[in-house]
């Protein structure tokens, strides 16, 4: 399959954006950690923008920057959401309430624990009403939500929005699905050969990808087996990315910059 | 725009719940209209509702091998897949194909969440979750499809959908567009959902549960009744499978861009979503060959109140319809799959099942709401599911 990628969003830590980490990730700067700047989102009414959750606007953040970078109206695309974890910190804190003498759960909270809250705020905040879907996919969630995202654009000729994001668990769920840090990607997928050609193809198998010094980072969060990728659209070069899956099989991606 | 993705046959498909296991079972319900909910005897549940269980999931035993899967939730699709030769019909289609042809698309809204409610009550001193409670292949979403991948012996993709209540139903639009983007040449999709505390007592404080049987599209309906169910279908080009076999002829979907948890009240996402599927499958604007609609209908107020004006919109009153949510509740992330295994038995049997238990449908609607089973000629169904989120899907399922 292949697709053209026309907009790009990331925050994590040391990450604070897309076009402010590109030397970071080119390897032209030094990584340093940093605190992660998760605001609410500006487009959303003020009742829904005070119910975000950390995990909600990480997501929003960085589709929104993506969106924006790419020139499309962001009502415009399809949606891919990818998580592992989800919405973690709103189903253990459900967790928490259903253990307490009566057991009574918070109506807000309980629609925020769907696994698609992230789309839902998305929708509300751009006003779209194009098609979205939610996926999971524990560690394999950044590469098999592209697969799902270029699949839609080859197939169904649109635009997407693909968006990968994972924060932490809380304690004790976290004990036995550690994320070690909040990341997030997104990448506005068109048809066509437009700006940097991306392939995404299934293998039997592929060499793991690096994600050199921001190694430490690709392991501590799911999301952030989206590294190589941004590393290689940040240095403008060729590169082929292999992502292995959890039960065998692996994704394999490639990169060509684009002429422009 | 976009020429629609090709249809899909559905050469074979199976469906659990509280109505019935397998296809004869819930196919005797329907036309018996005997419906499977019950007064919920689960410990730990709000008091005095109605839920669909299905009966026996306690006994279910998954292979030794996948032991570490083992929750209700796997154990429902363990019993669904063992049902009306399903596991048989993709072991062909892997010989067909090729194991790694074959891709597990897998819907859910809380996977085996339940496995972590009850580890929650075990937990020590220190608040830690018990040394045996495994999460990876329980409680998280992509276990489902990990587990089917497995128990079925393929190597294509897998891909856990969580929409809420579309999950079943996209993972049918999902296959559609992985097989038109050459990933595989086949698929298993549905959904498969369970009851646990978290959905029950949610939409408890929501107060959206019935204090009985819920009963979609009565004028005095009072809510939902949770159940949970297994639906599961096997995708191939329609070329690949004998002619006249059933199949998913169109699938739309849209977001309502408006709630988190309320419809739009003139329901303009799921007029935009049936709109889409209806044009997938070839249908011209105001030319309508589906003979019945499979109504999301799940009983609350609002949700059916927006249906009932989104179908006056798109077909007056010419189209009977009806929710099959009187017999099984709302299995939520199955709901989608589950409804659409039924739409095949209806054009299967020439069958529009009548709502369960209502006397007066809500006379707001402006529609055809059937309230006794009719014997037609059925071709081709609409199924809706909507969800939280905003998330709308319809599914056209027929005879090309």
């Amino acid at each position: 399959m292949r697709c053209g990628i026309i907009g790009v969003g990331l925050l994590g830590p040391g990450l604070p954006g897309w076009a402010a980490s590109r030397a970071v990730l080119a390897g032209e700067a030094p990584w340093e950690l940093g605190e992660v700047p998760l605001l609410p989102p500006a487009a959303l009414p003020p009742t829904e923008r005070r119910r975000t959750s950390a995990a909600v606007r990480l997501a929003l953040a960085v589709a929104a920057e993506a969106a924006s970078a790419s020139g499309l109206p962001p009502d415009g695309m399809e949606t891919v959401f990818a998580s592992s974890n989800g919405d973690g910190a709103v189903v253990g804190s459900i967790l928490e309430a259903l253990h307490t003498p009566g057991g009574a759960i918070s109506p807000t909270q309980f629609h925020n624990s769907v696994h698609n809250a992230a789309a839902g705020y998305w929708g509300i905040a751009t006003g779209s009403h194009r098609a979205s879907v939610s996926l999971g996919g524990h560690d394999d969630s950044f590469a098999t939500g592209l697969v799902q995202a270029a699949a839609a654009v080859v197939a169904r000729r649109v635009p997407v929005l693909f968006c990968c994001s994972d924060a932490p668990l809380t304690p004790p769920l976290d004990g036995r699905r550690p994320t070690g840090a909040i990341f997030g990607a997104a990448l506005v997928l068109v048809p066509g050969d437009a700006g940097t050609v991306l392939s995404v193809e299934m293998a039997d198998r592929a060499e793991p990808a690096s994600a050199g010094a921001l190694g430490p980072l690709m392991a501590a969060n799911p999301a952030a087996r989206a590294l190589p990728l941004l590393q290689a659209l940040a240095a403008g070069r060729v590169a082929r990315i292999g992502l292995p899956l959890l039960d065998g099989g692996a994704v394999v991606l490639g990169v060509e910059p684009g002429a422009a | 725009m976009t020429p629609p993705l090709a249809p899909l046959a559905m050469p074979a498909f199976t469906a659990t719940s509280a109505m019935g296991t397998g296809l004869a079972a819930t196919r005797e319900a329907l036309h018996a209209r005997r419906g499977g909910l019950a007064p919920c005897d689960l410990p730990g549940m709000p008091e005095g509702i109605w839920v669909g269980r299905v009966p026996g999931l306690e006994e279910v035993a998954l292979p030794e091998s996948l032991a570490r899967y083992d929750c209700r939730n796997h154990r429902l699709a363990e019993l669904a897949l063992r049902q009306d030769g399903f596991a048989e019909a993709v072991a062909e289609a892997a010989a067909r194909f090729g194991a790694h042809r074959v891709a597990v698309v897998m819907g859910t809204s809380t996977s085996g969440i339940a496995e972590t409610e009850a580890a929650y009550a075990r937990r020590d001193g220190d608040g830690a979750l018990p040394p045996e409670f495994d999460f990876t292949h329980t409680h998280d979403l992509y276990a489902l499809p990990r587990y089917l991948r497995a128990r079925l012996g393929l190597r294509g993709p897998a891909v856990a959908v969580s929409t809420a209540c579309t999950s079943g139903a996209r993972t049918f639009l999902e296959a559609q567009s992985m097989i038109a983007a050459g990933l595989c040449d086949a698929a298993v999709v549905g959904g498969v959902d369970t009851l646990c505390r978290m959905t029950l007592h949610g939409f408890n404080s929501l107060e959206l549960l019935s204090r009985g049987a819920c009963r979609p599209c009565a004028a005095d309906r009072d809510g939902i009744s949770i159940g949970e169910a297994a639906g599961l279908a096997l995708l191939v080009r329609a070329e690949d499978a004998p002619e006249g076999t059933v199949a998913l002829l169109g699938a739309g979907a849209s977001a309502d861009g408006h709630h988190m948890s309320s419809p739009h009240p003139e329901g303009l996402g799921a007029i935009a979503a049936m709109r889409a599927a209806l044009e997938a499958a070839g249908e011209a604007p105001g030319e309508h060959g589906v003979d019945y609609i499979n109504l999301h209908g799940t009983g609350t107020r609002a949700n059916d109140a927006m249906e009932g004006n989104a179908v006056r919109a798109l077909f007056g009153d010419r189209v009977p319809c009806s929710s099959t949510k009187g017999w099984t509740g709302h299995t939520l992330g199955a709901s989608g799959a589950l409804e659409a295994v039924i739409a095949a038995l209806c054009v299967a049997d020439g069958l529009v099942p009548g709502c369960l238990g209502v006397e007066t449908p809500d006379p707001g609607f402006g529609v055809d709401v059937a309230v006794a089973n009719r014997a037609a000629p059925v071709r081709r169904v609409l199924s809706n599911s909507f969800g939280f989120g905003g998330s709308n899907l319809a599914l056209v399922i027929g005879r090309t």
